[in-house]
């Protein structure tokens, strides 16, 4: 119950118009990137606490992360996990490439093959 | 150079000593009545101050910068003078890009303040709600459901705080101050010290330096919301009896909660509108306080919460509000640049408030002009050592 209201309500509008300084649409990215700023500073934080706590704890010495080298194969992994993540995210900018070649082949929009098969 | 000498010479100043940022949210006083915080909802608050500093110290002074180098001599090609006042410079500068990446950062940051600190109220609000009510003390919190919210409360939420401080997800919630209590922090940096009350703490000091026989034994906090300032006051007089008055329910419930949680005795809390203190009698107080209050108001109520301060007030009595300064005198750009909230951060009174002589104000309300008071407090401002007014103490006596 707390939760699905948190969901809900924790980013209300508060009363009053807002106001814009820019285009809103540059002001929309904008505050859509600085909240992930802040939540990428929120997760850098709580790393800093997870290699606080196995130091404390004589698990992980922090001086090891600054000095750890992956072996070829944990390289690899690692690698394809960027080139994965990268892709990911740039989605749309192959969405976008992909656009011109199947436009270029006929692609329709939407409303056009309704109409055609209706 | 020595090397075991330098690594000495290093050790003895430590990032610790040579910190001046924002202080960790997690060293500000628990009391009984507030928000259990996660790692990650307390570092989103740090994150969030620390925004609020860098646009204080690093982009304010390039806004400045940009004033001085082509805002106003941009306005000064065009219209043959000088912008004569803050709305002609204000205007100048939304031209600008670098006043329009700050003030947009500006209120992203205090809307990103106002979500963190919801996301952690409401998803606890129900575990909340019982912690206040297991904090209830007879006598302790009045309420009274005939007190309707005024207009200038209702339309516009306060530095864009959703709901304000009179809204209720539910009845018994304390959600609003709950994320109003545990994200100060993120505007004021810790300035205001572990529990907040730098302000409360630094009125009850001044009365008791400037008028070391005064010992008000009935005190009144006109919109206390959850009493931070006057709680200094109830501990600074602790013979005196406290009354804080507010018109919203649940900063009042989190007030009352908090205080008896905090062990404080001599504090009471009243649903109430300042401007109809007609429950009281006339001189029913020694001392009427207001803190940051007056720039949430609107001129008829000031004018009226003035009457009827000076009207509960005994003789001998003394009425002190706490403010940001007047803006007579000032050059058009620093008025522009305190004004930004008015415009940008939903304090819709606050321009009308700072253009005003309250004096005048105080005089039409029935205190006399040669018992008025003012206190202004200067702040370091900018690395030239110059100094900027930071607060104001306005009032009278009677």
């Amino acid at each position: 119950m707390s939760i699905a209201n948190a969901l809900l309500h924790s980013a209300d509008k508060p009363a009053g118009k807002r106001p814009y300084f820019l285009d809103p649409e540059v002001e929309r990215v904008m505050a859509v990137s600085m909240a992930v700023a802040q939540e990428l500073a929120v997760a850098r934080q709580r790393i800093d606490t997870l290699e606080r706590l196995l130091e404390a704890k004589g698990l992980v010495p922090r001086a090891e992360l600054d000095t750890f080298a992956p072996s070829p194969e944990q390289y690899a992994e690692r690698a394809l996990w960027s080139q994965e993540y990268i892709n990911r995210i740039l989605r749309i900018v192959q969405q976008e490439g992909q656009a011109a070649e199947a436009s270029a082949k006929g692609d329709l929009p939407i409303s056009d093959v309704t109409r055609e098969i209706s | 150079m020595d090397g075991s000498d330098a690594s000495t010479e290093f050790a003895q100043h430590s990032l610790e000593d040579t910190y001046d940022g924002p202080p960790d949210q997690r060293t500000g006083a628990r009391h009984g009545i507030y928000p259990d915080l996660s790692h990650d909802e307390v570092e989103r608050f740090n994150f969030l101050a620390q925004m609020n500093r860098h646009l204080a110290t690093r982009v304010a002074p390039m806004v400045e910068t940009a004033w001085n180098a082509r805002i106003e001599p941009r306005f000064e090609a065009e219209h043959g003078r000088k912008p004569m006042d803050r709305t002609e410079a204000r205007r100048a500068l939304l031209t600008d890009p670098v006043f329009q990446t700050w003030s947009a950062l500006r209120r992203m940051t205090m809307e990103q303040r106002q979500e963190a600190g919801r996301w952690a109220a409401v998803r606890q609000s129900e575990a909340l709600a019982a912690k206040a009510a297991s904090l209830s003390a007879p006598d302790r919190l009045t309420l009274d459901p005939t007190v309707a919210v005024p207009r200038y409360v209702a339309a516009v939420d306060h530095h864009c705080m959703p709901g304000s401080y009179h809204t209720e997800l539910f009845p018994g919630d304390v959600s609003g101050p709950a994320s109003y209590d545990s994200g100060i922090h993120v505007t004021v940096g810790g300035r205001g010290g572990p529990y907040n009350d730098g302000i409360g703490r630094t009125m009850a000091e001044w009365i008791q330096e400037t008028y070391p026989h005064f010992k008000p034994s009935r005190i009144l906090d006109l919109g206390t919301t959850t009493g931070h300032n006057l709680l200094p006051m109830a501990r600074a007089f602790p013979e005196a009896k406290v009354i804080g008055i507010d018109i919203g329910v649940p900063v009042l419930r989190y007030g009352a909660a908090r205080v008896e949680s905090l062990g404080v005795g001599n504090v009471r809390f009243l649903q109430a509108d300042a401007t109809n203190l007609s429950q009281f009698e006339d001189g029913s107080f020694d001392l009427v306080m207001t803190t940051m209050f007056l720039h949430e108001l609107s001129l008829t109520s000031m004018d009226a919460i003035f009457r009827e301060a000076k009207r509960v007030l005994a003789p001998g009595g003394l009425m002190l509000n706490m403010e940001q300064p007047a803006y007579a005198g000032m050059p058009p750009f620093e008025q522009a640049i305190r004004d930004w909230d008015a415009h940008y951060n939903n304090e819709p009174f606050w321009t009308t408030l700072h253009s005003l002589d309250l004096d005048d104000h105080f005089v039409a309300a029935g205190f006399e002009r040669d018992k008025l008071v003012k206190k202004v407090f200067t702040v370091p401002a900018g690395p030239a050592g110059q100094t900027k007014i930071g607060m104001v103490f306005v009032g009278a006596e009677k």
